[in-house]
Parts: structure tokens; sequence; C-alpha cells
């Protein structure tokens, strides 16, 4: 539509801030919101548009030229606040694009704001946020999950049309799930990192919210591929993600493997009746469905949590209150290290940062980081074992559907058994989507998790699209206006 | 259970300071988690080398070419305190 001119990016963009401002004091879902830059963006946008259909333009804009998106407050947009959710960076104002953002705004998107997250995107319910917790749309005493929980709560109430998030351990896929959303995680080294403010950094990786997994397809043609700035992101050219969306063909041919050790106690009986029906539809429309084994499942959690937190308490040495973020003097340089960091970080940060701190000292690197390592080597075993008998994982993305605030931020063990079935994916590298597959007697979304080998991210998309196109889960709308 | 010395010693190596409350609160929460992550203990780890990167194929080298970069006023633009272009920082030598 955009495209033959027959709705403007202005009136798409007027539409989300409106919808933004309407739904922002239920869900608390931004932490800033940049009206006037996004009708700049957005009359640029259609510029470009006139310019096209009146053929002054060699080459045709990109369908994201105009389209109004939301952006993780974890990733630099230049001359925006970008806090983490943290007091520590509450006035940190980035000069540069992150390649994410730089990618979106070449391609013409229209950025509406920075949404809400767990402070340095640690967390799984968006409680730890610095701005108070965001709310789930489908029930505002419930989390959204996290720590992207704003970007899923945003796209899920349809204050935009899409978001970036960062999925450190489930951080994509966990709040989508738990807002009726589809997150995709790419693979470890598919879209740069760089601008990305840094979590557990062999594990961090932009990933994409949005209602169809055609959306996610057309952000991440758009995200993927080399960059100079980031060495992790791989030196490959992405596939298109788009072509085989639009085949007709089934799923024929397709291998699913069903881990047992997915739908273990803890896995509430709705989710597992619900998950198993859509793995139901996806034999009906062709797939082949068998039984995998994924015996490290129990330990990978514990891994994910040593290396992770050991990798956070030695990126966030860096916020001493020398360079930027805020400063809090004391009478010396020590107490100067000190009252920063204790004056800027929340506990959970605290606790991430002590815990990893602590598997890095001597005497318990060995027992600790280091065995954590060799775990993470059989977790990415298990799925090389697993990717030689099937094509594509699925399983619950989370064990229950969106837990009320409050229940678990006084347990942070119970907050980390929420990611127990994403995590794995961050420790191996590989891809993952979470799609809406049904609801619960509350009318709280399940979310269906793939999972593909490394760079398969077109194996998962078409997998979801072709679900999408069998259902209507990620039609539902909440009620956010009471 | 980790003790309280131990988690006064690990706040310090980490810069933090906890107030008395938060001490007693983490030493409970970080013993709990320490419990549950001792899990990976019961492996038999024998001859399994450690993954420290999923990307291990290629190499991170690039041209060594000149590229405009970001300018000093940009960069110090988030600076809590700065002196003449230079990030300003409290004394780290005492000067008596």
């Amino acid at each position: 539509m955009l495209i033959a001119g027959d709705i403007s990016s202005v009136e798409l963009t007027e539409a989300c801030l409106r919808r933004i401002e309407a739904t922002e004091p239920y869900l608390n879902a931004f932490i800033s919101v940049s009206a006037e830059r996004a009708m700049q963006q957005a009359r640029s946008a259609d510029h470009a548009w006139v310019e096209w259909r009146r053929g002054k333009l060699t080459q045709q804009p990109s369908r994201l030229n105009g389209i109004p998106l939301a952006i993780k407050d974890v990733l630099c947009v230049a001359d925006i606040t970008a806090t983490a959710g943290s007091r520590m960076l509450e006035a940190f104002m980035p000069a540069y694009d992150a390649t994410a953002s730089a990618r979106l705004r070449a391609a013409g998107a229209v950025f509406l704001g920075k949404t809400n997250t767990d402070e340095f995107a640690m967390g799984s319910s968006t409680e730890n946020s610095c701005y108070g917790p965001t709310h789930n749309p489908w029930d505002q005493q419930r989390v959204p999950g996290g720590s992207s929980g704003g970007s899923a709560a945003s796209v899920a109430a349809k204050s935009t049309f899409g978001a970036l998030g960062t999925d450190t351990g489930g951080s994509v896929r966990q709040p989508a799930s738990l807002c009726g959303v589809v997150g995709l995680k790419p693979s470890y080294g598919r879209i740069s990192r760089f601008g990305l403010i840094a979590f557990g950094s062999s594990f961090d990786q932009v990933g994409t919210l949005t209602r169809t997994a055609e959306d996610a397809a057309i952000l991440l043609q758009t995200l993927a591929g080399p960059d100079t700035f980031d060495a992790t992101c791989v030196p490959t050219q992405p596939p298109n993600y788009l072509d085989s969306l639009s085949e007709p063909s089934d799923l024929s041919g397709l291998r699913i493997g069903i881990p047992n050790e997915h739908f273990v106690g803890g896995v509430d009986a709705e989710v597992e009746k619900q998950v198993r029906a859509a793995i139901k539809l996806l034999a009906k429309l062709g797939a082949e469905i068998m039984p995998i084994r994924l015996p490290r499942t129990e330990h990978a959690l514990p891994a994910y949590y040593l290396i992770a937190n050991a990798e956070a308490s030695a990126n966030l040495a860096r916020y001493d209150g020398i360079r930027y973020g805020q400063r809090q003097h004391g009478k010396d340089l020590w107490e100067t290290y000190v009252n920063t960091r204790k004056t800027g970080f929340g506990p959970e940060v605290k606790r991430r940062i002590m815990l990893g701190t602590y598997a890095l000292t001597t005497g318990y690197y060995d027992d600790y980081y280091l065995r954590a390592q060799k775990v993470r080597t059989l977790v990415k075993q298990d799925f090389d074992t697993a990717f030689d008998q099937v094509d594509v994982i699925a399983g619950p993305t989370t064990p229950t559907t969106a837990f009320k605030l409050g229940a678990k931020t006084e347990d942070p063990l119970q907050m980390y058994l929420s990611d127990i079935f994403t995590l794995s994916a961050n420790l191996a590298g590989i891809p993952g989507v979470s799609l809406p597959c049904g609801m619960d007697e509350n009318r709280l979304p399940i979310g269906l998790q793939l999972l593909g080998p490394a760079f398969k991210e077109k194996r998962l998309l078409k997998v979801a699209h072709k679900f999408q196109l069998a259902t209507d889960w990620h039609q539902q709308d909440p009620l956010v206006e009471n | 259970m980790l003790t309280t010395e131990e988690v006064i010693h690990i706040a310090e190596l980490a810069r933090l300071q906890l107030t008395e409350v938060e001490t007693e609160k983490f030493r409970g929460q970080l013993s709990e988690v320490l419990d549950y992550v001792n899990l990976i203990s019961e492996l038999d780890l024998t001859d399994v080398d450690p993954t420290h990167s999923v990307i291990t194929k290629h190499s991170a080298l690039r041209k060594d070419e000149v590229h405009d970069s970001l300018t000093q006023d940009q960069l110090l633009k988030n600076a809590p305190e700065t002196d003449s272009g230079c990030f300003r920082v409290p004394a780290i030598l005492d000067e008596t």
C-alpha cells in the first residue's frame, strides 16, 4: 500500500504514535518516544515513494521504507538516549547508530522510540528496568517476559509494526511467547552486534519481534550480513529469506524432532497440550515428526548462567564513571568507582556481576567457568547429533504462560528457569523462533519454539510462515484499554 | 553456603559496596544459585574441550584503511567531567 501510495508513512507513523499514547499508560513499553524525529523520517520516506512513482529513482526503495519500528533501548540510535534500562546510562547519548539501527535507517524505516528492557538485558520479565516494569498487553497484572519485554508488548499492542530486541538466553523468544508475537533470534554471527550494549558477548544476538514470520524475514533480510565493525559477524552474505515463503510447497520431506527433555516436569499441562497440537498440525502440513534427545538440557541452564554472568561481570567493569555514564564522586578514585557502581546498578545486575566475578575468581575458575565452557561443548554436540537426524527441532518456548508481576522477583532461580528451553540455542549459537500457537484458559498466549542448525534461519522462517498460513493465533488482539 | 566475608570480598573485587541488608540477601540468593549450578559438577568432562565462542572458522582481520571516525567532541560528550579535551578523573596518586 505504501508502494502504491494508498497510504503514507506519515499516516502510519501518526497512527502508531496515537496508539502508543493510548496504550502507554497501561503498558509502559517505551523508555523514550521520539515523535518529532519519527515524523521527519516518515516525511522523507513518503518523499522517496513519490519520487519512485514518478520514475525519478533508479532503484525501488526498500519494503521497509516508511515502516514505523521500535528499537530496544540496548541498541544505539544516534542522538537518542540509550539507557539499557539502567540508571547508570540515564543520560547516555550515543553519537552513532548501531549497525542494526543504521541498516534500518538506510532502508528508510521510521524509529518510533526505544523500548523498555530489563537493566542491561538481564532478566526474564522486564521488571528489572529502572524505568518501571512493562505490563503484558493480554493481562496487565502479568509480565510481558524479558528482557525484550517492551518490544514484545508494543508489537502485541499494535503500537508498532515490528521491533528490534536482543537475545542472550531467550530475551527475544521468551517475551514473544508470553505476548503472542513472533520472536526471531538469528544464529550468533548473523547480525552485527556493533552498537549493542554488551551483556554476554559470546551469546548476545540482535533479533526481531513482529506479528508474522514474513515480517521477521523482511527485517532479517535488511539486518543480516557482514560488518567490519563486528569481528564475530560472519563474512558470508545472507540468502534470500523471502523467496521460499511464497513457494506453494507444503512441508513434505521436512523432519521435525521433538525432544522429550522439553516436555518434562515444570511444563504447564495447557502449554504442553497446545504445543503438541501445533506439532500435529505441522505433521498435517507434511512434516515428518520424530522423537530426539537433548540429554544435556538440564545442565545447559547452570552452564549458561555461569558463562553469561562471567562475561557480564567483565563487560560491565567498563561502567566506572570515567568516560561515560553517571559518576558519583568519592574522596578518591576507588570510592568514585564504588559509589558510581553502587548507585548506578540495580539489584539483579549486582547479583549477576557478583556471580560472574565469583565464577572467575582464582580457585573457582576451573570448577565453575571452565567446566561451564566444557558443558557448552556438550550442549552444542547434542544439537549437532540431533541435526544429523532432523531438520528442525520443535517444543514449547517457555514452560508456562505469562506469570504475575512480582511473582519471581525475589527468587532469582525461579526467574532463570523460565529460560530453560531457550538458552541452549545461545550456548550452541543456533537460530530459534517463537511463534504463537495457542492460548491457555486465561487467554494468555502460548509459544511454539522452532530451532534449526546454525545459519538455517530461512528454513525456520518457512516452517513458521506455513504454520501461520494455517492458523490465526497471530491475528488475535489483546484488549489493552479497559 | 557463602560466608558474609566471602560476599563482601566478591563485592570488593567487583567494585561494588553492599549494605548489610543487601549482603545478607545476596548471601542467601547467591548460595542458592551456586548450589544449583553445582549440577554441572556431576558430569564427567574428561577430554571435553571448552567452547569459548561458536564462531571459530573465519579470520577477523580486515584491511588496514583510514576511515572517518567520531570527533573528539563527540566522544567526550558523554563524559562525566572533561578538561581541555581530556577525561578528568579523581586523583590517583596521593599528592603529599
